[in-house]
């Protein structure tokens, strides 16, 4: 299994420059992968431009969306977007989409919160087609365009997956409920008869250092304030110690994850390299 | 804080005494319409863990509970005159009256104010409390003032059932199953306080009608119950109390909470008696509550959030057990062409919260009397009790028409597209050869298509030409000396043909170099897809002969069974399905229409397959769509393909349209091989997300499918212990992608 490093831009107040330092450290550290979450009405940085920053300071690693809200943005825009921030990394971005959950995003967007299902099929259905044909460019550096990864936990979501991507991509949670997820995620890859396995991906939040717990916890509960005091179990699954770290990635490991994607929940950046120590001693 | 309990049932009574517990300050009332010795129905039964929960939550009244309580742990099955016993089911049962009084005196000891004789009429009734705890029963008044707010569902089962009682003493708890003229009765036994039994009679709303149990009066329905039962009761008169019949209602709600009004216990959420939670749900959503409680102190709006937060999972799990049993108990009959043990095991696992190992665990001599007879049934090594050593069910034998496979396991080979001239590449052999060494008895092919223009994409197999033959023949060789056998799967891909290779997406159509599509109906499968021709008679004919010439083919190349794929939206399960299908001719229509081509293309194939060897078909139990195929036309497809000779059934599901709804749960493909194996009694291959011999043993043993897909190993559970490069992250494991 890979482990990525989430970029700090899903914090409130995190500066510009120090995203960008965050991101020039990857190349040079255990991760294998830059990751991004989406949120419209917060304060926090686009995705896709996040990744184009990214993409200007680093080489080696994935840059990748876990995930971008697709109905939020126009499918052209989003083709266009994407097929950017892929020409600009050398082929480098994994295009993690899903539906979200959070209806103020869609008014902000001004999309009908109730279409996004059907919105989002149509988007999988033509981005690849948008990027083959060339038709919106710059040109794909891999075939077919950008990785694609599809997120949620529908029987809709799996069969998206199955239908449109190169895999799926889970929300965050214990490594017992990404097994599960998988489990169906594999189930509805092999009903469709296609080859191989999907590419499986993983989140989770981490907190290092003494204090941080505390800081980290304020920020998952602000984060996730919508969903009511669900937000305290995210936040009670906060990874705050060496031990729970290393916990979580055997057991996503165990559950047949490919790439599990570790995201800041303090942007500061000895939070960086606290994360860095504890994978390079695995 | 001032809390009204409203309905002075368990989980009323419970949440009362809990929260006051843990806040003598708080004034708490209970009001109950009925006087405080009422109580209708017998006896409750709790499971192990549900009395340790008991126990953290309030000691006191745990020790009184269990000092009361009746404890047993076998399941007895009295059934086509055998008696199976099943051990290692811990339960306790106690009187429900029982319990009630003594959660009443919980109550009083901490002071919570019990009304009783007290109804309340109008919502109006509800101000004035901080909080108000809607533990009113399956027909509450709360949730129906609210229903808005609470989005409730009511469904009712179609079994009838009344709850009775008997002064016959029960050890364990008992399943009698008893036809008569009018159909088949089941009774739910279970011991109540040491002096009586609970005796609930269920029956399907067909066999209550013609048993006039409909217009019966309650002295009535004693006195039939009692001579359906009479070997049960051994004289003993039944006891009624209330004892209507009833369909039950499984209720549930959007939500269980609305402003600072909760509902638990039936209020909030029912789930077929069948597996006998009620009472436990409505005493651990009161643990759950007070929790809540504790967790949030004073304030409402979270502990409640809290509360439901908790609650949904299990309430989820524990409905959709109920669902399951519900399930077989209204199909009961499909069930009984079974022999005793293995309709015990069905039995004992029909809810899907107890697999085959977990029923081993709980009683492992039940367990190998299954195996023995499992096994003696199916390799013909005589009587069940002679054999000292049988392997379990999963490695038994199965045998067709001459074609012995020597366990259930199977092994797809999935295509790899990269065929080329529809000639497998090395790569596709060198699975082959690694799947025949699998341990699984049979190996199935990808789709073999049966002409150039039947493949899906340009790099699958086919089965049309001399040199195809010639390399298969080579590779069914080489699976026959790994000791395994092998499957031809053919098929034409109909409206789904001329596609990309299955590596970036489904149905992503070939640009440029696509050729000429057929399908029953002339329908693009993706919207501004290419669009297929209608098929005429000649098509037909060229399809059918291409078919048989490709089973030819087959056996010529060693293949040991055939197995035509017709189902997927492809060609031929492009004329099944209603949605596929708009013709106007013979071939369109009624069912019996839209099977006729397939039926044709069946039997010419069976006149060419040899006699001795099986033939299979895959097709689709359900569309997953509206006004698409749904089981039942599945079974009368299964009755009509198996009177042409066919032996195997692969039931799969969906991908006929693009626009449906699938389920991907654990065993999502076997509910649909249980109801077609056991309506047409024909043998079925399972597939779905398989990758346990647990599971495997489990589908097999209850005779939901005969055969299971397998899925591959998984690579990370593999290399996980090989340990090759370690220091980077990266090299650890087998990468997924």
């Amino acid at each position: 299994m890979r482990v990525g490093i989430g970029l700090p831009g899903g914090v409130p107040g995190v500066d510009g420059s120090m995203v960008i330092e965050w991101a020039r450290k990857a190349d040079d550290s255990p991760f294998t992968s830059l990751a991004v979450v989406d949120r419209y009405v917060y304060d926090s940085y686009e995705a896709l431009t996040s990744l184009a920053a990214a993409a200007a300071v680093t080489t080696r690693v994935k840059l990748a969306t876990t995930i971008v809200i697709g109905p939020l943005r126009n499918t052209a825009t989003l083709a266009k977007t994407a097929a950017t921030v892929d020409a600009l990394s050398g082929g480098r971005l994994v295009l993690g989409m899903a539906v979200g959950a959070r209806e103020d995003d869609y008014q902000a967007a001004n999309i009908d919160y109730r279409q996004r299902g059907k919105i989002f099929t149509q988007q999988l259905a033509a981005l690849r087609g948008l990027w083959e044909s060339g038709t919106i460019g710059p040109r794909p550096v891999r075939k077919g365009g950008p990785e694609i990864l599809v997120g949620g936990l529908s029987d809709q979501a799996y069969m998206r997956a199955a239908r449109y991507a190169d895999g799926y991509v889970h929300g965050g949670g214990p490594p017992r409920a990404f097994a599960r997820a998988a489990d169906r995620a594999r189930a509805a890859w092999r009903d469709a008869g296609r080859p191989g396995l999907p590419q499986l991906w993983g989140q989770g939040y981490f907190a290092l250092g003494e204090g941080a717990a505390a800081r980290g916890i304020a920020y998952l509960k602000d984060y996730y304030a919508f969903t009511g005091p669900f937000a305290d179990r995210i936040a009670a699954g906060l990874l705050t110690t060496t031990q729970s770290v290393i916990q979580y990635i055997s057991g996503y490991e165990e559950a047949g994850c490919g790439e599990l994607v570790l995201l800041p929940a303090i942007a500061e950046p000895s939070q960086f390299d606290r994360l860095a120590e504890v994978c390079r001693s695995l | 804080m001032k809390i009204l309990v409203l309905g002075g049932g368990p989980g009323g009574l419970y949440s009362a005494a809990l929260l006051r517990k843990n806040h003598p300050d708080w004034d708490i009332t209970v009001v109950e319409r009925n006087p405080h010795d009422a109580t209708y129905g017998w006896g409750v039964v709790f499971s192990d863990r549900t009395l340790s929960s008991f126990r953290e939550a309030d000691y006191p009244s745990y020790r009184d509970i269990t000092n009361q309580f009746v404890v047993w742990d076998t399941i007895e099955v009295r059934y086509r005159g055998e008696t199976i016993r099943c051990g290692g089911n811990v339960f306790a049962g106690i009187s429900r009256k029982l319990l009630l009084m003594l959660l009443q005196n919980r109550c009083r000891e901490f002071g919570v104010k019990l009304k009783f004789l007290t109804e309340m009429r109008e919502p109006s009734e509800l101000d004035g409390y901080d909080l108000v705890i809607a533990s009113d029963g399956v027909n509450s008044f709360v949730r129906r003032t609210y229903a808005e707010e609470f989005k409730p569902s009511v469904t009712y089962g179609q079994t009838r059932f009344a709850w009775l009682g008997t002064r016959k003493v029960f050890d364990a708890f008992t399943f009698s199953f008893r036809r008569n003229e009018h159909g088949l009765f089941q009774a739910h036994i279970y011991p109540n306080d040491g002096l009586a039994s609970t005796f609930i009679v269920q029956c399907d709303p067909q066999t209550w009608r013609r048993a006039g149990l409909d217009h019966a009066t309650e002295a009535e329905t004693v006195a039939y119950c009692e001579k359906v039962f009479a070997g049960d009761l051994n004289g003993e008169p039944l006891l009624a109390n209330k004892s209507d019949w009833i369909a039950f209602p499984t209720v549930s709600n959007k939500t269980w909470r609305f402003r600072n009004i909760v509902l638990i216990g039936d209020a909030a959420h029912t789930a077929d008696f069948t597996i006998g939670s009620g009472t436990k749900m409505a005493m651990e959503d009161a643990i759950a509550l007070a929790n809540g409680f504790e967790r949030y102190g004073g304030n409402i709006d979270a502990a409640l959030n809290d509360f439901e937060l908790e609650r949904r999972p299990a309430i989820d799990g524990i409905q959709r057990a109920a669902a399951e049993s519900n399930r077989y108990f209204e199909t009961t009959t499909r069930y009984e062409y079974f022999e005793p043990m293995q309709f015990v095991y069905y039995l004992l696992t029909r809810s899907g919260r107890i697999s085959y190992d977990e029923l081993r665990r709980r009683d492992s001599s039940f367990v190998d009397a299954m195996d023995r007879w499992f096994y003696a049934r199916t390799s013909g090594a005589g009587h069940p009790n002679k054999l000292i050593v049988a392997p379990s069910p999963m490695l038994a034998p199965l045998n067709l028409r001459d074609l012995t496979l020597r366990n259930r396991a199977v092994m797809p080979a999935p295509a790899n597209y990269a065929a080329r001239d529809g000639m497998p590449d090395e790569a596709y052999a060198a699975q082959l050869d690694e799947l025949a060494q699998s341990g699984a008895s049979l190996i199935v092919t990808d789709i073999l298509a049966i002409s150039p223009a039947a493949r899906i994409t340009p790099g699958c197999s086919g089965l049309y030409r001399p040199e195809q033959a010639a390399m298969w023949s080579r590779l069914t060789k080489q699976v026959h000396d790994r000791q395994a056998k092998i499957a031809a799967r053919l098929g034409h891909a109909g409206r789904r043909g001329a596609t990309r290779a299955r590596n970036e997406g489904l149905d992503l159509p070939l640009i440029g170099d696509g050729w000429p599509l057929l399908s029953a109906s002339p329908i693009s499968f993706i919207p501004g897809g290419p669009v297929p021709r209608e098929m005429d008679r000649a098509d037909m004919d060229q399809i059918c002969d291409q078919f048989v010439r490709a089973a030819q083919m087959a056996d010529e190349a060693g293949f040991d069974l055939l197995d035509l794929h017709f189902a997927h939206g492809y060609l031929i399960a492009s004329f099944i399905s209603p949605l596929t299908n708009r013709r106007r001719d013979n071939y369109g229509g009624a069912l019996e229409n839209r099977l006729r081509y397939p039926l044709e293309v069946l039997e010419a194939v069976r006149g060419v397959w040899p006699e001795r060897k099986p033939l299979g078909v895959a097709y689709s139990a359900t569309d997953w769509a509206r006004n698409g195929l749904e089981p039942e036309d599945a079974i009368a497809i299964a009755r009509a393909m198996k009177d042409r000779g066919v032996d195997l059934l692969d039931v799969l599901a969906g991908q006929t349209v693009l626009e449906s709804r699938p389920v991907f749960g654990p065993y999502f493909l076997t509910a649909f091989s249980d109801v077609i194996r056991n309506e047409a009694h024909i043998a079925t291959i399972t597939g779905g997300d398989i990758t346990s011999t647990d599971q495997v043993n489990n589908i097999v043993a209850a005779g939901r499918a005969d055969l299971c897909l397998m899925e591959p190993p998984r690579l990370n559970a593999h290399y996980r212990y090989i340990g090759t490069d370690t220091g980077a992250i990266d090299g650890r494991t087998g990468s997924q992608g």
